[in-house]
């Protein structure tokens, strides 16, 4: 059998990072609500803050597993799916990774341990030190990888010294052209994913008639967040997108399927790119808002994808549609949000049923702008591993493509068995619902799960 | 050239790696004798000993690993491809074993996932001793990069390497849940102890016949002189700690044999770094051969230096805050 091992490298890495990532999204997001959360717990001393902190650290300790465990394959998948990248970039690369694991690993581990074991032994305010050292060890996190992919988009601070690449200037590898742009908008799309959830958790309870005084709490929180962060998004987006013109023009070309740099750049709605013949069939589109939008001018020029050989650009379609997903992505959550905040402007936020049934269907929506968002910006820095320095097919490790290919498998396979389960118990977990005096039964569960009742505060 | 810097790196990733062995070592270890639990709820007891600290212990597995591409990438490049299968199995095996420490808790039945948290603990346990025993024996480098097939890991050697852990491993949890548990889970644990250490021993002397007898340069490593004169308190150091170990855990000392078995491990390690040293993808690589750019390794150094001993602060912290023995019927958490 004959398989290309470069294909499969990137299929098995993609298939574990987009696994990873919706954790993290969530994780981000969700470790600062908790702080927030237990901050307002200490401030007002409401019950109804804690029962709510309690009830998201539960589905933050299983989220958070999940996202530990595809994480520590990752940092191994390096090596062992890329080494001839590792050889190239571990001079630049290394630092930042090792800084990540230092600076923001080990901080996240430990003091997750308090905030999930120590409830009963820790005094309140360490305890709710402990969710913002992890909320704060999350972001550190982030920092740093982010600054490892930017790297990759737009390498900086750097000499090639045969082949492999000397660091020169340490501030412009971390902080190259793309990091700043990226860190914003991944940050705002963590908070924006999770508030979203957390949306969407409260209008099911309001939706549903349970949990009503919690339910209310989190819409109002979520709503008040989401409508501010979601018209941010797209302004940070949008400055992104500038900044990727000047550094990788060819991936805004392939974002937008344009073809001919000499004609401004339509925006195109819909259209099946061609990329055979170099044009878009079924094309809806609306005539030179791309050009508007990127260079703020009707006739204003972008370079076109005609302008390399097809051997260095990036595969148009997927580029293509996954930006398109997620700015689907982006303006329903901008619509969503603004809606929801006129409704609680004019007080019928938790009467406008339609809404609350909609939103409890929703969750989802965040997760799905950032898998699309980082499928955009990876697939259309190809055939680029390292952007103009080290081609993706010089990359790979020795590894034959038929023992990629079998631990490709086992990953589907293991992945699909941990996801289906890590959903079924978030969901059975949301149903449950925070512990409270209108939870319909707050002591009952005491003596049926020990886990909640630990959490609750019986565990000695 | 910066010459210090390669073995100061070396260093710091052994730390990382010894730190790894002792730490996720206990919790692998209970892992290990999950099956002989009388039921959930001891499993439950069992679990809740190490709980708040399997993250953090499982980090030094992430920091070996980083440390290894910021210090080393070419040994990085170089020992990740040919150990591609072990390395991804075992990844795989603590995908299935940390996702249970929650998963057990929420879900209905928490038979399957005690049952996954004990393949994961064995196979990755498994694993790393095959990892282990190819990195002692060598890996085919030509060129700077592997040539090898993909299952040349699978050795006599290197399946010995994996058995032997599962006994190591075994006795840190054994010994762990002797001091940290009380009640039946203790006093079998303490049971299992007996038996785990003398297949350690055994082990260990195979290994320690075993290396010198087929690879050339450890025997003259050893028994050259003044080498050896240098190097016989090593082998007794080690019978004197196994002796204090045997003591502690049938005399009924708390502490004793966890620390002794911390001991044993710390010996085995250097016993192994004083045959490898300075190779670090033996036969051909040194720390020098694979080092990072000096400007990097300075980099990271001086950010370790300045982390580490935070890390090691909160570690203890959250050791401190989480001690004293955990009981039969506490509940979860
Ligand atoms: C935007 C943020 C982000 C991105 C792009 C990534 N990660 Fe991640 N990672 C996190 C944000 C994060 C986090 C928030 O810190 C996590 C997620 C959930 C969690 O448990 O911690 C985490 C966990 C996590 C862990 C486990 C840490 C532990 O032991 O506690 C490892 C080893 C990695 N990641 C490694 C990677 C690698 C090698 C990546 C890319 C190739 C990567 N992550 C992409
Ligand atoms: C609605 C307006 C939006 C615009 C104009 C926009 C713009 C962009 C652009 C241009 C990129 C590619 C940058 C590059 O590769 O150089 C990108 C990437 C990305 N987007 Fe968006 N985006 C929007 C909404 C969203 C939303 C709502 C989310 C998630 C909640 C999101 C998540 C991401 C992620 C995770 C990436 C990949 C990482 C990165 O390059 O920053 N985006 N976005
Ligand atoms: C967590 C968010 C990320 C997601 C969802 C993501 C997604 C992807 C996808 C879909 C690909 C395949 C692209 C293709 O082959 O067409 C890819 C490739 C790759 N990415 Fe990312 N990526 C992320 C972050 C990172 C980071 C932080 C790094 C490195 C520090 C990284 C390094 C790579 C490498 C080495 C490849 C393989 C080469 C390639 O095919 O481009 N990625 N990623």
């Amino acid at each position: 059998m004959d398989f290309d091992p470069v294909l499969l490298a990137r299929l098995q890495f993609a298939f574990t990072i987009i696994f990873h990532i919706i954790f993290p999204t969530f994780t981000i997001g969700l470790s600062a609500y908790i702080a927030t959360l237990g901050a307002l717990w200490l401030r007002t001393g409401q019950d109804r803050y804690r029962f709510l902190m309690q009830f998201w650290v539960k589905i933050f300790a299983v989220s958070f597993a999940m996202g530990v465990v595809s994480g520590i394959v990752l940092s191994y998948q390096i090596g062992t799916n890329w080494s001839r990248f590792s050889v190239v970039a571990g001079n630049v690369l290394g630092p930042l990774l090792g800084y990540e694991v230092l600076a923001a690993f080990f901080l996240e581990a430990t003091f997750l341990g308090i905030l999930l074991f120590g409830i009963n032994r820790v005094p309140r305010w360490l305890y709710v030190v402990s969710a913002a050292v992890v909320a704060v060890g999350t972001t550190i996190s982030a920092f740093w990888i982010l600054a490892a992919n930017s790297w990759m988009q737009t390498p900086a601070g750097f000499e090639m010294r045969d082949g492999v690449a000397f660091p020169t200037d340490w501030f412009a590898v971390v902080f190259n052209p793309s990091f700043p742009y990226r860190f914003a908008h991944m940050l705002n799309a963590a908070y924006l994913t999770t508030g979203f959830v957390v949306l969407a958790v409260g209008a099911r309870f309001l939706a549903t008639g349970r949990h009503i005084a919690e339910g209310r709490t989190m819409l109002r929180m979520a709503i008040g967040l989401t409508a501010v962060l979601a018209p941010l998004q797209l302004i940070i987006g949008d400055q992104h997108g500038l900044n990727t013109l000047k550094h990788q023009p060819i991936k805004i070309a392939a974002m937008e399927a344009h073809w001919d740099g000499a004609l401004p750049a339509d925006f195109e709605i819909f259209a099946w790119p061609d990329e055979h013949d170099g044009f878009n069939r079924y094309s809806v589109s609306i005539p030179k808002a791309g050009s508007l939008v990127l260079t703020h001018r009707m006739n204003g020029l972008i370079p076109g994808l005609l302008s390399v050989p097809e051997k260095d650009r990036p595969p148009v379609k997927v580029v293509f549609f996954s930006f398109r997903i997620m700015l689907a992505m982006g303006f329903f959550m901008i619509a969503a949000a603004l809606l929801g905040a006129f409704f609680w402007w004019r007080g019928t936020l938790f009467e406008t049923t339609w809404y609350l049934r909609a939103m409890a269907q929703t969750w989802w929506v965040g997760f799905v702008a950032v898998i699309a968002g980082w499928v955009t910006t990876e697939s259309g820095r190809q055939p680029w591993i390292i952007y103009n320095i080290l081609r993706t097919a010089d990359a790979n490790s020795p590894v034959p493509g038929a023992t990629v290919a079998g631990t490709l498998a086992l990953f589907i396979v293991a992945y699909g068995i941990v996801f289906s389960f890590g959903i079924y118990y978030i969901n059975r977990l949301i149903n449950k619902g925070p512990d409270g005096p209108d939870s319909g039964g707050s002591g009952a569960h005491f003596s049926g799960n020990p886990m909640s009742a630990a959490r609750d505060g019986t565990a000695g | 050239m910066e010459w210090y810097l390669p073995p100061i790196w070396a260093a710091i990733i052994g730390l990382a790696v010894a730190m790894y062995i002792v730490l996720d070592g206990f919790d692998l270890g209970i892992g290990i004798t999950f099956p002989f639990a009388r039921d959930e709820a001891e499993r439950d007891q069992m679990m809740r000993s190490i709980a708040p600290f399997w993250d953090g212990n499982e980090t030094w597995l992430v920091l070996g690993g980083a440390g290894l591409f910021v210090a080393f990438p070419r040994a990085y490049a170089v020992i990740m491809p040919a150990l591609y299968l072990p390395v991804i199995v075992m990844l795989l095996a603590l995908v299935f074993r940390g996702i249970a420490f929650e998963f057990r808790v929420v879900s209905h039945s928490k038979s399957g996932w005690s049952q996954a948290f004990f393949a994961g603990s064995i196979v990755a346990t498994v694993a790393q001793g095959v990892i282990l025993g190819n990195l002692i024996q060598g890996i085919a480098v030509k060129d700077g990069g592997y040539t090898g097939g993909s299952f040349d890991w699978a050795n006599p050697f290197a399946l010995l390497c994996g058995l032997a852990l599962i006994a190591g491993y075994g006795l840190l949890g054994a010994t762990w849940l002797t001091m940290k548990t009380d009640g039946p889970v203790a006093t079998r644990a303490r049971q299992q102890a007996k038996y785990f250490l003398p297949a350690v021993l055994i082990f260990m002397a195979a290994v320690s016949l075993w290396t010198p007898l087929t690879e050339a340069r450890i025997a003259a490593r050893w028994f050259s002189l003044p080498n050896f004169y240098y190097l016989w308190p090593v082998p007794s150091v080690t019978a004197l700690i196994a002796f204090a170990t045997w003591r502690g855990i049938v005399t009924g000392r708390e502490a004793l044999p966890f620390l002794g078995a911390i001991g044993l491990f710390m010996l085995g390690y250097l016993g192994l770094v004083i045959s490898n040293f300075p190779y670090l993808v033996p036969p051909s690589l040194t720390v020098w051969d694979t080092a990072a750019a000096p400007s990097s390794q300075t980099f990271m150094l001086i950010g370790t230096l300045v982390l580490l001993p935070f890390v090691l602060g909160y570690i203890v912290l959250i050791y401190w805050l989480f001690r004293g023995k955990v009981h039969a019927g506490d509940s979860y958490h």
